[in-house]
């Protein structure tokens, strides 16, 4: 497996008034093409100030982030916003859905910024929502769906773009435990049949016993970085 | 981002918040038809100057004491030998027409008016293009023997008359008793001025009733327009000889015109300005309602840069928005506005003209004002970032 992301002693620190927090204290870790990493830790250990590092929502202070090839440090920001539209997809706790606008339409968004036509941008994302299983809810606003389908729906316009990486922050956070398992299971489905990198960021030891790949953080430091035998994994149900 | 894809999602955000965009869109409306109103105004004053001059016609040289400079006014020292001096260089009496103005109350019965009361060669009405409505106009013999006849103009023959025929009746001119001889046709308001606000009576009887041997000013007709400058100089050269004291100018048509004309430019650039105060407070409101737009979707640009807007993409998104406020606003204030102008036209006396060119110079800077005040709003939306942007409530 080749490096999607490479993060290289990457640091992060914040200036609240006089004073500078520091939320990421030299971190270094490589996001393989079909990896299945969950980042666990309190809160407060750095976990979701990694994630945008790695999806070049944000620039380490210190060290580097390199997205397929590019260092987040260096390039502007209208090259940084070409990587995230083309490598990385985001899925939120909150799922950030316009709600005005159709699942449809949700999932095309995009494609608009990469100058996709509409016809075409329409076309995609309605074989996105069929692969995430709401082909028949696509022109639902999303305050018409289920919490578990708005994030199906999130998950299909971070994978729109076919990106490396889809790396989501909480995604069950608002769920219920059944919608919740239900939307491990597509993540899981679309990591291996398709190759897609995931990284989750999650407080559920359930949600992180299913990955492959597990980072444990601390006090803006990675803390153990192991690889699981996933055939060992638990599978039952996910919570009580 | 496409410029049909940044004007959809205008059009949603703007849809969204209706109350908001009418109420910014109104602010626009009124700033937009006030410009237009007002410089409705200025060409239709502008148009009726030009009317005027072209009615008299270009060949008349005007002769007036003095200099032509703002200041001191200067009092008359030209006589009736000054103006047959002048017909002599002009070598046609009949083209040279002179008049000795004085404001004067005017009576019939218990009907009476103050109003200017002109002194005026037999030939003022063809040298300045006038036409009689009723009865007939001053001859050579009433100025010869300074008879006390009288022609009125339209709105002096109404206060006296009412729609009565005043033809041969008496009146009295400052307590004098005249004959009316006729009345002019009505010529209606220029720039405010009531211009049938006069009584003609012959120049002679003029300056002894005024107590005078003065005349104001001259006016002559020439035959030729090409020669106008030289002969304006050789009528200048005969009255400075015969009086080397004094100063004399000759303007025509086409100076006066040319002067009137910068003058109505100021005057319609101050209004204009004056309107565009408004607009331009309209453009405020649009940037303040931009900037409440942009706090809150502060959520929505955190999640557009996530998938990839450039800072480029969605500055373009917000200033379409502006750029359709104030659009929407120019298209409605034109209609406005030229509605405006139809009442201004019907319920006062200022005249008015709408052109093209004020219906495209409203819109034109109701849509700057749209790139102008949204740049600001479109900016700060633009270098949001986008981490704390999506952690916005």
């Amino acid at each position: 497996m080749t490096a999607a992301i490479e993060v290289r002693q990457a640091a992060r620190t914040y200036r609240v008034g006089q004073t500078e927090v520091a939320a990421l204290r030299g971190v270094s870790l490589t996001v393989r093409r079909g990896d299945h990493i969950a980042v666990v830790g309190p809160s407060g250990s750095g976990k979701s100030t990694l994630l945008q590092l790695l999806g070049g929502l944000d620039r380490p202070t210190a060290g580097s982030v390199v997205i397929d090839g590019h260092d987040t440090t260096t390039v502007g920001e209208a090259e940084l916003a070409r990587i995230r539209n083309r490598v990385v997809g985001f899925v939120f706790q909150g799922f950030h859905l316009q709600p005005r606008t159709s699942a449809l339409d949700n999932v095309a968004l995009p494609l608009v910024y990469r100058g996709v036509r509409r016809a075409e941008r329409r076309r995609r994302a309605a074989e996105l929502l069929d692969r995430v299983g709401l082909g028949a809810r696509a022109r639902h606003l999303p305050g018409q769906l289920s919490g578990g389908e708005q994030q199906r729906v999130a998950i299909a316009r971070a994978l729109v773009t076919e990106p490396a990486v889809l790396l989501a922050d909480e995604p069950t956070g608002n769920l219920d435990s059944a919608s919740g398992g239900h939307l491990l299971d597509l993540l899981e489905q679309l990591n291996a049949e398709h190759g897609v990198a995931l990284a989750v960021v999650t407080h559920d030891h359930d949600v992180a016993a299913r990955a492959r790949r597990r980072i444990v953080m601390r006090d803006g430091r990675i803390i153990t970085d192991t690889e699981h035998d996933i055939t060992a994994a638990p599978t039952g149900p996910a919570r009580a | 981002m496409r410029i049909g894809e940044a004007a959809r999602v205008a059009v949603g955000a703007l849809v969204a918040a209706r109350l908001r965009t009418g109420l910014t869109v109104l602010g626009v409306m009124i700033g937009v038809s006030s410009v237009m109103v007002l410089i409705a105004i200025g060409d239709g004053t502008r148009r009726e100057v030009a009317g005027r001059v072209d009615q008299l016609g270009s060949n008349l040289l005007l002769v007036v004491p003095g200099k032509l400079e703002i200041g001191m006014p200067t009092v008359s020292r030209m006589q009736l030998s000054d103006v047959e001096a002048v017909a002599r260089v002009v070598g046609d009496p009949k083209r040279v027409a002179a008049s000795v103005a004085s404001g004067e109350m005017v009576q019939a019965g218990t009907a009476k008016t103050f109003t200017t009361v002109a002194g005026v060669l037999e030939n003022n009405r063809t040298v300045l293009v006038r036409d009689i409505a009723r009865g007939g106009y001053l001859s050579r013999t009433d100025v010869d023997s300074a008879r006390r006849v009288a022609v009125l103009g339209a709105t002096v023959a109404r206060v006296l008359y009412g729609d009565a025929d005043p033809v041969g009746r008496q009146i009295t001119v400052a307590g004098v008793r005249f004959r009316v001889a006729g009345v002019f046709a009505p010529l209606g308001q220029s720039l405010g001025v009531d211009r049938d606000d006069e009584v003609h009576i012959p120049l002679t009887t003029a300056q002894r009733l005024f107590a005078t041997t003065r005349v104001d000013g001259l006016a002559v007709r020439a035959d030729d327009p090409a020669g106008m400058a030289a002969l304006g100089d050789r009528i200048v050269a005969e009255l400075a000889e015969r009086h080397p004291d004094s100063a004399f100018s000759v303007v025509t048509q086409d100076q006066i015109l040319s002067v009137l004309g910068d003058i109505l430019d100021v005057l319609t650039g101050v209004l204009g300005a004056t309107a565009g105060i408004s607009l331009l407070v309209s453009g405020v409101g649009v940037a303040n309602i931009m900037l409440v737009s942009v706090r809150e979707r502060t959520r929505e640009i955190g999640l557009r840069k996530a998938v990839g807007a450039r800072p480029a993409d969605i500055a373009a998104q917000f200033l379409a928005e502006a750029v359709l406020l104030t659009s929407v606003g120019g298209v409605l204030g034109i209609a406005l506005g030229a509605a405006a102008t139809v009442a201004v036209e019907r319920l006062t006396p200022l005249p008015t003209l709408l052109t093209g060119w004020c219906i495209a110079l409203s819109f034109g800077v109701a849509a700057a004002v749209g790139i102008i005040f949204g740049v600001l709003p479109a900016l700060r939306a633009a270098r949001l970032d986008p981490a704390p942007a999506l952690r916005t409530e």
